[in-house]
């Protein structure tokens, strides 16, 4: 019974990750366009642990670890840039 | 128990889901970028949590690594948010016709 939850999820999850990418490249100014990046690495995140899920493999963990460890120093290396430019 | 377990696991995980499609829309609907911040990153946290605990629930046995991606996400993601706020601000985005207050401009004299 949870193979049918887990699918229900994937697929919203898919369509909140279109949402994300439609501002992340419609998106005015370079601003937006982080917010939209910093969004679409959390939702990965999640992806990223159904993914785990579904195949049954524990290893892919460590690379949603990794992957918001990494998403959030660029986040932060990109919003000090912003703040020294312009 | 298992069933019951089955059960809160796939409630937990399509409600994380949901909370995730919510911050994805409102990042395509809201007007301008501190209201996309606001939608875009507390929404997608709760997604976050509740489907890492629909997942602890579904194989309790990976529960401290999700405990730990839970734990980071919950402490780095109001960072990130909080300076992207501020590099928007401080170079000199636009706010939206309809908002009223700007309490940083108030009170260190910085120009939107």
């Amino acid at each position: 019974m949870a193979e049918v939850f887990i699918y229900i999820a994937a697929a919203i999850v898919g369509v909140a990750l279109l949402l994300a990418l439609y501002r992340f490249v419609k998106g005015p100014s370079d601003a937006d366009r982080v917010v939209a990046f910093d969004v679409l690495t959390i939702i990965s995140i999640s992806a990223i642990v159904l993914a785990a899920f579904v195949e049954g493999r524990g290893i892919y963990l460590d690379v949603a670890l990794v992957y918001a460890l990494l998403s959030f120093l660029g986040v932060i290396a990109v919003a000090r840039y912003l703040e020294r430019g312009f | 128990m298992s069933m019951f377990f089955d059960l809160l696991g796939g409630l937990l995980l399509v409600c994380g889901a949901a909370f995730l499609l919510f911050g994805g829309l409102g990042l395509v609907r809201m007007p301008d970028l501190f209201n996309r911040i606001q939608a875009g990153t507390k929404a997608t946290t709760l997604g976050t949590l509740l489907t890492l605990a629909g997942v602890v629930c579904l194989r309790p046995e990976w529960g401290f690594k999700l405990l730990l991606i839970g734990l980071f996400i919950l402490f780095t993601n109001p960072i990130s948010s909080q300076v992207l706020a501020r590099a928007a601000h401080r170079s000199g985005t636009k706010m939206s016709d309809k908002t009223c207050v700007d309490k940083l401009e108030e009170d260190f004299g910085e120009k939107p």
